[in-house]
């Protein structure tokens, strides 16, 4: 997700690897940006912050230099306290991909900490002080964060160390170069004395920010990239003591649900809320644009008092079709040729002395996000004519525009006290802060205490900002040699960048960036290549979902290069590596998994293997899939391998757990997941019919990571792309049939 | 009023007896380990137990409870098997989001309580109306072996 916008903004980016490199990576930096921030904080704690300059942020004038004690603006990274924790504050939000630990990881590897000393907290929002170098605003998204964070918290870490360690040589009165830091223990051998980070806090606080700080070589790290290292949230999220927005209790507070059209584009025509207004504890009913809220003393109330609402609904603008009938149109659309993606070669003139062409159509269906924790927030008017939101905030930045603009505040006046979130898979970052947005609007028509408001299940269901509905159709040609001669593609889906503020930048000729991503650019040499693409508009909502294009990109390009395989009577894995010649780290986790997937070896009747690789994010997986089809036709997925390479792996479990998380949510999705219409009417309404993963179907997975020391990038949605086309090639294998519609269950294969 | 024993300590509500036990403990009670994931019977967030058997809070009207009801949620588990299971749950790191895991872990403890040598086809079983959007599924098996092994030595 967004990973364009990182191409668009480029990271000016720190290349060091050796302890005399890293110097040089702070000289590169104006020192007028290089503005570490400092305050010696009430608590008496050395707080340090290091920031890179960002194109994108300095255009909005990013505040320079020290700022001290007499500016409260917590703008920090490491809190050292004299109980003698460090707490990294963590700009991005963590919705279970484990930034927060990985961040507080980067920091204490410079630090020397001990790991047990480490705490994480969310910062507050402010885009100036904590904006995604990649988005210009703070945000969270395309597998960014680490890459995002690594730099300045390595950079955040060491000058808190160097502090520590100044201060404990002007104490005993030693060299510095004689004093030595590990485990949060600050020491000096010669003289057998040892202090911990805490006893020297408050005095370090005082010095001044060194401006050159020396970063470690990987060869040195002793926590960055090593097992054993506890997530900062397992116990709080195994005793139910973990707070998610979802828990949030402010006094007076009450709790809204609102009633939305159930046809997208929908709006009220009237409204009877009598019934509505006779049920106990229901406090008010708020006609608005965004729907009828119902507002009431606790959440049962308010669901039981918007069941008792009779609305008409204007449907004039809405979308009345069905998904079939979508679906139609979309083959109408392309039997016509769209907007240009990418075209190199002759197409028609190779296919016209082709050897082999194969012809697939494939159809993805819409998808909710559906995250564990339903989407909610909490909004609290404040006196300044601002608010205080508590949320699962995942686009600090928008949401603090759109808020400014609903309240007529000045978006510093919002602010945001983001929580650990329950999932979001892409669902809780939009263009528009949609449900935030709802939530400020209902607080501010209310007026009178606090407002909850609480999508239910179903209205997460029904509610859209889905994974669009994409229709491909590939000719492909290969010949004797295994070489693709000739490749096009023709893409149809709706933009959801169309209408947003991020349009000029993803809309290039008609092409959205992110409904192609994977296909226009994709690895494989073609000599003549032709991908286009139609992106028809509809009401029905739509929004990135966890690895956006790759999700049906990556599937229709690795289902279809297994069909090309068989054509050219190759092997699956041998076809790949022949074409990925000059793609290392894509043919390196290629053959990592197929190795450890004993590709190749017998499997007993039924059984076979399947394989897919991708790159996406800038992160390169590869899944091997075994496959079990009974005589039935039903699919069983029994083991997974994965071989993923992130560049320098910063907690090997974090990667390990979103390697295994994303290919069961690739493969559940594929098996049963998805989203349909009737007159415009989504048919599904909870998990009894958007039918999630569920343990019986999990399949074994084995994770392998790539030892390396390249520039780590991200590793949430990477693992997504080349799960089902996994399993999809080991059905082909076994059937002969290469599945084209998903889901699975559409074909009668679960 | 209505009288309701949870994790030990008897409480009073003014609520309608058909308001589910989850709103109790959430919004009455301000108890908020127990999760709202879909509200009706489908995900197993809200599972507490009710006299030690696994019960999905959202279909559990208060009023419905037997008179002297023990209700024990995640935040109240405590004994061998609870240490256990939460003590594998943090030795494998099987959180992601966590959202899921109280009712994941109450079912879990459950599981455990009847069946300290579970097989896979037991797991899928007991485990199979717990939904985990995160699909944590690999390391919350592990983790039921791993207590049912630390419950059995
Ligand atoms: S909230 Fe009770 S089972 Fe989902
Ligand atoms: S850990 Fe996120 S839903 Fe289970």
């Amino acid at each position: 997700m967004l990973h364009h916008l990182l191409r668009q903004a480029a990271l000016p980016v720190a290349t060091d690897s050796t302890p005399t490199g890293v110097t040089g990576a702070l000289r590169e930096l104006a020192p007028s940006r290089r503005n570490f921030l400092k305050t010696a904080a009430a608590t008496g704690a050395l707080v340090v912050g290091a920031r890179l300059p960002s194109p994108a942020l300095a255009a909005g004038g990013a505040p320079a230099g020290i700022v001290g004690p007499a500016d409260p603006r917590p703008h920090l990274f490491v809190i050292i306290a004299p109980d003698n924790t460090v707490t990294v504050l963590a700009k991005h939000l963590d919705k279970g991909q484990g930034i927060v630990t990985g961040l507080a990881t980067i920091v204490a590897e410079e630090l020397d900490a001990d790991w047990a000393q480490m705490r994480g907290a969310f910062a507050p929002a402010d885009s100036k002080l904590y904006g995604n170098h990649f988005f210009g605003i703070q945000g969270t998204g395309g597998s960014t964060a680490i890459a995002n964070s690594w730099d300045e918290l390595r950079m955040a870490g060491a000058a808190a160390r160097a502090m520590l360690v100044a201060t404990a040589a002007a104490r005993w009165n030693v060299p510095v170069g004689e004093v030595t830091v590990a485990k949060g223990v600050v020491s000096h051998a010669a003289s057998k004395r040892s202090v911990a980070f805490g006893e020297l806090a408050q005095d370090a606080a005082k010095l001044p920010i060194p401006q050159n700080v020396a970063l470690k070589a990987a060869k040195d790290y002793t926590l960055i990239g090593k097992p054993g290292l506890h997530r900062l949230d397992h116990i709080s999220k195994t005793d139910g003591s973990a707070v998610f927005a979802m828990d949030i209790r402010r006094p007076g507070q009450v709790t809204a649900v609102l009633a939305r059209s159930p046809r997208f584009g929908g709006t009220v025509k009237s409204v009877d809320d009598k019934a509505a207004r006779a049920v106990s504890g229901v406090i008010d009913v708020l006609t608005l644009p965004v729907g009828v809220a119902v507002i009431a003393k606790n959440t049962w109330t308010a669901i039981k008092g918007r069941e008792a609402l009779k609305i008409t609904w204007d449907d004039s603008k809405a979308e009345t079709r069905g998904t079939d009938q979508m679906l139609a149109d979309y083959r109408k659309l392309a039997d016509q040729p769209g907007a240009v993606a990418a075209n190199s070669g002759d197409v028609a003139k190779a296919f016209a002395s082709a050897a082999k062409v194969v012809e697939s159509e494939f159809v993805f269906p819409y998808l909710a996000h559906a995250p564990m924790e339903p989407l909610n927030a909490t909004v609290a008017l404040n006196a300044d004519g601002g608010c205080t939101i508590w949320a699962g905030s995942q686009f600090q930045g928008v949401e603090q525009m759109v808020v400014a603009h609903v309240l007529g505040c000045k978006p510093e006046q919002v602010k945001i006290e983001t929580q650990w979130a329950g999932g979001s898979f892409g669902r809780r970052a939009t263009t528009n802060a949609d449900y935030i947005a709802e939530a400020a609007i209902i607080a501010k028509a209310y007026g009178k205490a606090p407002v909850h408001l609480v999508w239910t299940r179903e209205d997460d269901i029904q509610g859209g900002r889905y994974r669009p509905l994409f229709l491909h159709r590939i000719k492909a040609a290969v010949d004797a040699n295994g070489a693709i001669s000739a490749w096009q593609q023709r893409i149809v889906g709706q933009s959801f960048m169309a209408g947003t503020p991020f349009e000029k930048m993803m809309i290039k000729n008609g092409v959205d960036a992110t409904s192609v991503e994977g296909a226009s650019d994709m690895a494989y040499p073609v000599s003549n290549l032709a991908v286009d693409l139609h992106s028809p508009p509809s009401p029905v909502t739509t929004l990135w979902w966890r690895s956006v294009g790759h999700t049906h990109t990556a599937y229709a390009k690795e289902v279809m290069i297994d069909q090309l395989a068989k054509a050219a009577g190759k092997d699956p894995v041998a076809f790949r590596l022949a074409l990925l010649k000059d793609h290392p780290r894509l043919a390196n986790v290629l053959k990592l998994a197929a190795d450890k997937a004993g590709w190749g070896q017998p499997l007993p009747k039924g059984k076979a293997r399947g394989v897919a690789v991708h790159e996406s994010f800038n992160t390169y997986v590869a899944h091997v899939a075994e496959v079990t089809v009974n005589d039935k036709g039903h699919v069983t997925v029994d083991r997974v391998v994965v071989a993923v390479d992130c560049g320098q792996v910063v907690n090997p479990d974090v990667v390990t757990a979103q390697m295994e998380g994303a290919t069961g949510w690739g493969i559940g999705h594929a098996l049963r997941g998805e989203i349909t219409l009737t007159d415009g009417v989504v048919d599904q309404t909870n998990f009894d019919g958007f039918l999630p993963l569920r343990m019986s179907d999990m399949p074994k997975v084995e994770v392998h990571l790539v030892d390396s020391h390249e520039r780590p990038t991200g590793a949430g949605e990477p693992g997504v792309p080349t799960s089902a086309p996994a399993v999809a090639n080991a059905v082909f294998a076994l059937t002969g049939k290469p599945v084209q519609t998903l889901p699975f269950s559409r074909g009668g294969m679960v | 009023m209505i009288r309701i024993t949870v994790n030990g300590q008897e409480r009073q509500v003014d609520v309608p007896e058909d308001m589910p036990l989850l709103w109790v403990l959430r919004d009455e009670l301000n108890m908020t380990g127990t999760k709202f994931g879909c509200g009706i019977a489908q995900c197993g967030a809200c599972t507490v137990h009710v006299d030690g058997a696994p019960t999905r809070a959202c279909q559990t009207p208060v009023g419905s409870l037997a008179a002297g009801a023990k209700v024990t949620t995640i935040e109240g588990a405590s004994g061998k098997v609870a240490e256990a299971v939460r003590a594998a749950w943090q030795k494998l790191d099987v959180v992601q989001c966590g959202y899921c895991q109280s009712g994941q872990i109450m079912s879990a403890i459950a599981l455990v309580s009847s069946n300290t040598n579970p097989t896979d086809a037991d797991i899928d079983a007991a485990m199979d109306g717990n939904v985990c959007r995160c699909a944590t599924y690999v390391r919350i098996r592990a983790a039921i072996k791993d207590a049912a092994q630390s419950v059995r030595a």
